[in-house]
């Protein structure tokens, strides 16, 4: 039952093979026996989501079901939830209960989708491996002494183990699609605005996005349909129709000239992994696809100047956990004055790497460096947005590796924070334009996935799940399973 | 050696919007603490403030009304600093693109002559909440009910020159947010307060001084006396041989002197950056020529146009234009009445002010409404009762006792113009008085008065004054 695509389980439940509580209870039992030595899940909900389960079954019974209804999903922990905690992998918010669902979260419940549980991230989604939550590591269903990417790490990890069909995440510098790659799945992230960000913890607003992780492009087509569109509580969220792209995506494809930049192909790409990419975009040309040599000249300077506008944001967005109104609030504070009060319960509700961040975010804004850090930073920005722009002008996608190499193992870059960074060399230009792009299995390196990394013109999400679907129906990385603890069984 | 002081103000007005400036929460003020503060408000993980229409409207009417230039295109920038009353860490504000800059202001002088005073720039901004540190032994008390609540920073030109020319600015700033009806200019409850910028110079003096910034001034006193009091303490300063320091200070009323901030409450660099989850204002000509239309007539227009159509003087017309409500009460009763305008602006700046303060209420809950006292003042013109009657008349409207004619029947106030009644009251008073009638007689004028009261009190105020003083010199002439 697990190894069947979300697709084909909306069909499963249409046809009544399958109930909705059977479905999740099944899922539920994967969870509890295979979620733990993962780490994968922050919160399981299991009672809630058999009620959601049973509402789907009566409606689909009552023949007025919506078009998920009954389809298990887990949330990643940084979309709050109504009287669920919502921990966004920090112990400052290891107390906080939301009192409100995120529109990700509303929506999808809207079209039927039972929540199983919240799963583990890096902390306030900055990292690249799901190493730093404040509740452990995330553990690649592929081979549990690896990381499985992050920070979606842990809605990767559930999807790559079947132990839900597929899992909401945030992509603000890659987040989605490279722990995808190194889980041996599918990832997209949509256009920046096309799904709104209202509930969606923030990291970095002009650069996060909702989107999802699960087996296959035409899976994510599905839930992107449900959970994309407009919100006015969103200002930054597009005004522009929801195409059906479940549908769409199994329309005719007629091919599409796919632009492959060669500097992407230099010595920082891990050679297995080259030659699994070149693989990829061979099929895909003998498939139809017109392969042209593309040129991104500024794609190197994306890496540092994500690393100024990401952490500047979110030196400003992480301000509000001060200990006053909710969150972490040191109990070593009793008396203190308000800075020793600010310091202490923030000093201890924050791990590492978040405190890095905020501290090179504040660095970049102060007065004296702004123009030198964050006014430049932008500036590159658009650079990186010209050229893709320009791109686009010849190729309708842009393709290339989505990682430099497979998983590595935990604790190998974890003190090394500019090699960490650099896991999303490849991701990060599509986060700064704010394009769609998505991530496909394409092949095993010493037994491990790596990922085809497609990118396209803003609010072209169809073109680009048409393409990578068609891919999927061709070749059948997809649907390979880790063998690491019988996940297929 | 005499020296200038030079001030430049930030005004704080708060718009009357129902809701606040990004989210649906009222703003309406004096509910319990924490009631009206939304998520957004308090600043919980994932909220997205979403700006109100209507605040930009209001900061676009105010750039038109003072002729500024409306930016085409502003940007909200985040102001970033931690305090307890601020739940988001940074005010969401307007920096380096405010939505309306380069207007001006003309303020009348105490000689009578106008000054122009140029605004920098106005911008759109959050209020912060409120610290209460007192009643909570030990600890401090966070309200955010404000927080939230928008605001339009006015910025001034450091044109002024003194105290009562920075309290003038500030009335007529007051006086035009409340006309446009932006700002409900609520003093004490902070809805309109501002921060003074002031330096001191030797007359002459081409470069101004280093100035200090005295915060939040939230009366028109307070800001003349705050002024006065700093110039003086840096007059002080550098005839000592000393320097200014510039630094943010606190005006303390009760001890009438300012004083320094704490240094941690201002060494702040605010790292201010364009807000990533807002997206520029862009206004267009559409926008600006709907807004246009509803624009009221403005003081300085209405003040010339009363001078020259009712033909007050500069001074009863700059009165009664000071607030809109009370200049559109003062038109009504002048429609209205036969008697001459001057009459009307004379009531209405007179027994109407006098009975509003008195019972401390704003124009628009007047016991007499402008119709009634219109018909009053027809009363007076019409002879049938005089001007200090009416005075009771108006005494008893204001308590209600029914309609200007109901209280003149009720009360039998009717004017005396009966010749023989009155000379009746004449020979009565002639005959009670003979030593101040012999005074008379003997040319002493001034003595007239006393006999004409004494006749008027005989008829209990109700003989026709005019006719009074003709029946004592017709009966009297003098030898």
């Amino acid at each position: 039952m697990h190894t069947r695509t979300l697709a084909q389980l909306v069909q499963d439940l249409r046809a009544r093979r399958v109930s909705a509580t059977e479905l999740t209870q099944h899922f539920l039992g994967r969870i509890e026996r295979f979620a733990p030595a993962l780490n994968a899940f922050v919160t399981v909900t299991a009672e809630q989501a058999l009620a959601q389960a049973a509402t789907a079954d009566r409606r689909l019974a009552a023949g007025d079901a919506p078009p998920l209804a009954g389809v298990p999903i887990a949330h990643k922990d940084i979309f709050c939830t109504a009287g669920v905690k919502t921990s966004c992998g920090s112990k400052m918010l290891d107390n906080f209960v939301a009192p409100y669902d995120a529109t990700v979260v509303e929506r999808l419940a809207a079209a039927g989708a039972v929540m199983l549980g919240k799963t583990n991230m890096d902390e306030f989604a900055m990292g690249s491996s799901s190493e730093t939550s404040y509740y452990g590591p995330v553990k690649n269903p592929w081979d549990h002494s690896l990381v499985p990417g992050g920070s979606s790490g842990g809605s990767a990890a559930a999807v790559a183990a079947r132990l839900a069909p597929a899992a909401t995440g945030t992509d603000t510098g890659g987040s989605i699609r490279q722990p995808a790659a190194l889980s041996g799945i599918t990832g997209l992230k949509p256009t920046y605005g096309r799904v709104s960000r209202y509930g969606m913890i923030a990291f970095a607003s002009s650069l996060d996005h909702g989107g999802v992780l699960a087996q296959t492009a035409e899976d994510c087509a599905l839930v992107l349909e449900a959970m994309a569109g407009f919100d006015a509580r969103d200002s930054t969220s597009l005004d522009e129709p929801v195409p059906p792209y479940g549908k769409l995506v199994n329309e005719r494809w007629d091919g599409v000239t796919i632009g492959v930049p060669e500097s992407f192909f230099d010595d920082g790409l891990e050679p297995g992994t080259a030659a699994a990419v070149r693989a990829a975009l061979e099929d895909l040309a003998k498939a139809g696809a017109k392969l042209k040599s593309v040129e991104l000249p500024n794609m190197h300077m994306s890496v540092p100047a994500y690393y100024v506008v990401a952490p500047a944001e979110a030196s400003s967005n992480l301000s509000r956990y001060d200990g006053i109104r909710f969150g972490y609030r040191s109990p070593n504070a009793d008396g203190e004055d308000l800075l020793t009060f600010y310091m202490r319960s923030r000093g201890e509700g924050f791990g590492a790497e978040v405190k890095r961040r905020i501290l090179t975010g504040t660095y970049v804004l102060s007065a004296g460096y702004f123009d030198a850090y964050y006014l430049k930073a932008q500036r590159v920005r658009k650079l990186i947005a010209d050229d893709f722009a320009r791109a686009f002008r010849e190729c309708d996608i842009v393709a290339g590796p989505t990682v430099p190499s497979p998983a590595f193992r935990i604790g190998d870059k974890t003190d090394d924070p500019v090699q960490m960074y650099l896991n999303d060399i490849y991701t990060i230009g599509a986060d700064l334009a704010g394009l769609p792009a998505i991530s496909v299995p394409c092949g095993l390196v010493r037994g491990l996935p790596v990922g085809l990394h497609l990118v396209s013109p803003p609010l072209t999400e169809t073109k680009l799940l048409k393409t990578a679907h068609y891919y999927q129906r061709a070749t059948d990385w997809h649907t390979r399973v880790p063998a690491a603890a019988e996940y297929a069984r | 050696m005499s020296w200038e002081i030079v001030v430049g103000l930030e005004i704080h007005a708060q718009l009357a919007t129902k809701s606040k400036i990004f989210s649906g929460a009222s703003t309406q003020y004096g509910a319990a603490p924490n009631s009206q503060a939304s998520l957004v408000d308090l600043g919980y993980p994932g909220v997205l403030p979403v700006l109100n229409g209507d605040c930009v409207a209001m900061a676009v009417k105010f750039g038109l009304a003072t002729g500024c230039t409306i930016a085409r295109r502003s940007v909200f920038a985040r102001k970033n600093y931690f305090y307890p009353d601020l739940p988001k860490g940074y005010q969401i504000s307007q920096y380096e693109l405010p939505i309306v800059h380069g207007g001006r202001v003309e303020i009348v002088l105490d000689d009578g002559s106008t000054k122009t005073v140029r605004i920098t720039r106005a911008h759109l901004e959050e209020d912060a909440g409120k610290s209460l540190h007192e009643d909570f032994a030990g600890m401090s008390g966070i309200d955010l009910n404000r927080a939230g609540t928008g605001l339009l920073e006015i910025v001034s030109e450091p044109d002024l020159r003194g105290a009562a020319e920075a309290g003038a600015y500030m009335r007529k700033i007051h006086a035009l947010v409340r006309y446009l009806e932006i700002c409900d200019g609520n003093m004490q409850e902070g809805s309109f307060r501002c921060d003074a910028n002031v330096s001191v110079r030797r007359v002459g003096e081409a470069k101004l001084g280093i100035r200090a910034e005295l915060k939040n001034l939230n009366s028109f006193r307070f800001v003349e006396k705050a002024i006065e009091i700093e110039a003086a303490r840096q007059i002080e300063i550098i005839e000592g041989g000393g320097k200014v320091r510039q630094e943010t200070r606190l005006y303390d009323p009760d001890r009438d002197e300012t004083r320094p901030m704490r240094s941690k409450e201002e060494a702040n660099d605010y790292r201010y950056f364009p807000d990533p989850d807002l997206l520029p204002v862009v206004i267009d000509d559409a926008l600006i020529a709907g807004i246009e239309s509803t624009l009221p007539e403005l003081p300085d227009e209405k003040r010339a146009r009363f001078t020259e159509q009712y033909g007050l003087s500069a001074y009863d017309a700059g009165v009664l234009t000071a607030q809109r409500t009370l200049a559109e009460y003062f038109e009504l009763v002048a429609v209205k009445t036969r008697a001459a305008p001057k009459v009307a602006a004379n009531w209405v700046m007179g027994e109407l002010t006098a009975a509003l303060n008195r019972d401390g209420l704003e124009i628009g809950a007047a016991r007499v409404a402008a119709p009634a006292l219109a018909g009053l003042l027809d009363k007076i013109e019409g002879g049938t009762i005089s001007g200090k009657i009416a005075k009771e008349v108006f005494e008893a409207l204001w308590a209600g006792e029914g309609t200007v004619e109901e209280i003149i029947a009720k009360r039998g106030l009717v004017q005396i113009s009966d010749s023989s009644a009155i000379d009746a009251f004449v020979d009565q008073v002639i005959a009670a008085n003979p030593a101040q009638v012999e005074q008379f007689r003997a040319g002493k004028q001034q003595v007239l008065g006393f006999l004409v009261g004494q006749v008027m009190k005989a008829s209990k105020g109700k003989a026709n004054p005019q006719q009074v003083n003709e029946a004592l010199r017709k009966r009297l002439p003098m030898r």
